[in-house]
């Protein structure tokens, strides 16, 4: 068996609230492993709270299982911390086209910005304009703040570089 | 007490302070003043409550005895949980929302910061993580301080009647008892003595540009970090705990 057969399976599990990414533009899959026939596949949650972790988890199993694997474990390790960085390109192309604003920049764990900073300012993932006001730091979920676009007036959310 | 015992009282202390204090703001759902504040609070429940499992999880591992995290959470009595006391204190209003998560995440972001380099490579794994999520959640709750607190007439009293109030319940959070001493001799806790001026520097700086009075009284509160808690413990366990209790090992 060879990895890049597993890492085949892998892109068809997506994430349960972001359906158009699968695991690997999400950047949460850290390791593949096989020894003889058996799998070890390692991810790394996004956020220590992210309801979607244990659905992910369930959707690799079932797909190892449905590929003929039958000796496989998921194991989950924190450290590293995910990072934003390690989303795909193609990852971040396919938010935009799904209608959330890609994470801008990169992450810096030690940066403490300063209160009542100008929040970053993504371009509307619907008219492409530039004039996107912050509504709300916290967002439908953990990893992405909600905006308005002061153009087309619709409100998105804008995945948090994290 | 054993080090390996000593490592997973100071986890489950850690993992309760989370735990309770998401449920507190979990109560908000629903209720907050406007929808996006509505969000955030629960946001935030939800990270408290995610780190409190890694926590859970990793006490489940160190006591060995078969307990997982669910049983930690949902099975345990008053008396064993080791959270302090600000985080069981009651919603009131949303000044006291505010204050109580304020004086919680400045403690927080020293001590999760300090975590990182933990001789103990879990702990400093789950605090890496939490660090990054702690970051949203002062921000969160300074701005509001000042917001509020350099706010109107109205929002400031309330303010200020919230930051005294809930002072007596701060100095717990940076007082090392015996576990704190032992453990953070060798490397794996961390040093309280360290991170106590600190905190008492942030919150007088978030105090002063909020124009609110820093307290004058003496905060004397404490007990939660050995199972002495205050009535509002109960109650918050009564209504987390029910399921478990009126259907013992009910899953869906």
């Amino acid at each position: 068996m060879e990895p890049e057969k597993i890492y085949q399976i892998l892109a068809e599990v997506t994430d349960p609230e972001i359906p158009v990414l699968n695991i690997l533009d999400l950047g949460i899959v850290r390791n593949v492993q096989i020894e003889q026939d058996r799998v070890l596949v390692t991810i790394t949650p996004t956020y220590s709270g992210c309801p979607a972790m244990k659905t992910i988890e369930f959707d690799i199993m079932a797909s190892l299982h449905e590929a003929g694997i039958r000796e496989f474990e998921v194991k989950t390790v924190l450290d590293p911390a995910w990072t934003t960085d390690w989303m795909t390109e193609e990852g971040k192309k396919k938010l935009a086209a799904y209608g959330i604003a890609a994470p801008i920049g990169k992450s810096d764990a030690r940066r403490i910005e300063a209160l009542f900073a100008e929040p970053v300012q993504p371009a509307c993932p619907q008219c492409g304009s530039m004039e996107s006001k912050l509504l709300s730091q916290f967002g439908s979920t953990a990893c992405k703040a909600l905006y308005q676009c002061q153009s087309c007036k619709e409100p998105f959310d804008y995945f948090k570089c994290h | 007490m054993s080090n390996q015992n000593l490592v997973l009282e100071y986890v489950l202390r850690l993992a309760d302070n989370n735990l309770i204090l998401g449920q507190r703001l979990s109560e908000w759902c629903g209720h907050a003043p406007e929808l996006e504040t509505d969000i955030a609070l629960t946001n935030i429940a939800l990270d408290l409550v995610g780190q409190s499992r890694n926590l859970y999880q990793y006490a489940a591992e160190l006591e060995g005895k078969g307990r997982t995290e669910d049983d930690f959470a949902f099975l345990r009595d008053v008396t064993e949980f080791k959270n302090v006391l600000l985080v069981e204190q009651p919603n009131e209003d949303f000044a006291h929302t505010i204050v109580r998560q304020f004086y919680f995440d400045v403690f927080n972001s020293l001590l999760y910061s300090a975590l990182c380099q933990s001789e103990d490579r879990q702990l400093s794994a789950i605090a890496e993580k939490a660090c990054k999520e702690i970051k949203y959640h002062l921000r969160f709750s300074s701005e509001w301080m000042i917001r509020l607190g350099d706010g109107t007439d109205l929002s400031h009293d309330k303010m200020q009647e919230a930051v005294l109030n809930l002072w007596d319940f701060v100095s717990e959070l940076v007082s090392p008892d015996a576990v704190d001493i032992e453990l953070a001799k060798t490397g794996i806790a961390v040093d309280l003595h360290q991170i106590s001026s600190l905190y008492d520097t942030k919150v007088r700086e978030i105090l002063a540009e909020a124009t609110l009075d820093y307290p004058q009284h003496k905060s004397f509160q404490k007990g939660g970090k050995q199972g002495n808690h205050t009535e509002y413990l109960g109650l918050i366990l009564a209504e987390m705990q029910w399921m478990q209790r009126a259907y013992p090992n009910a899953i869906w």
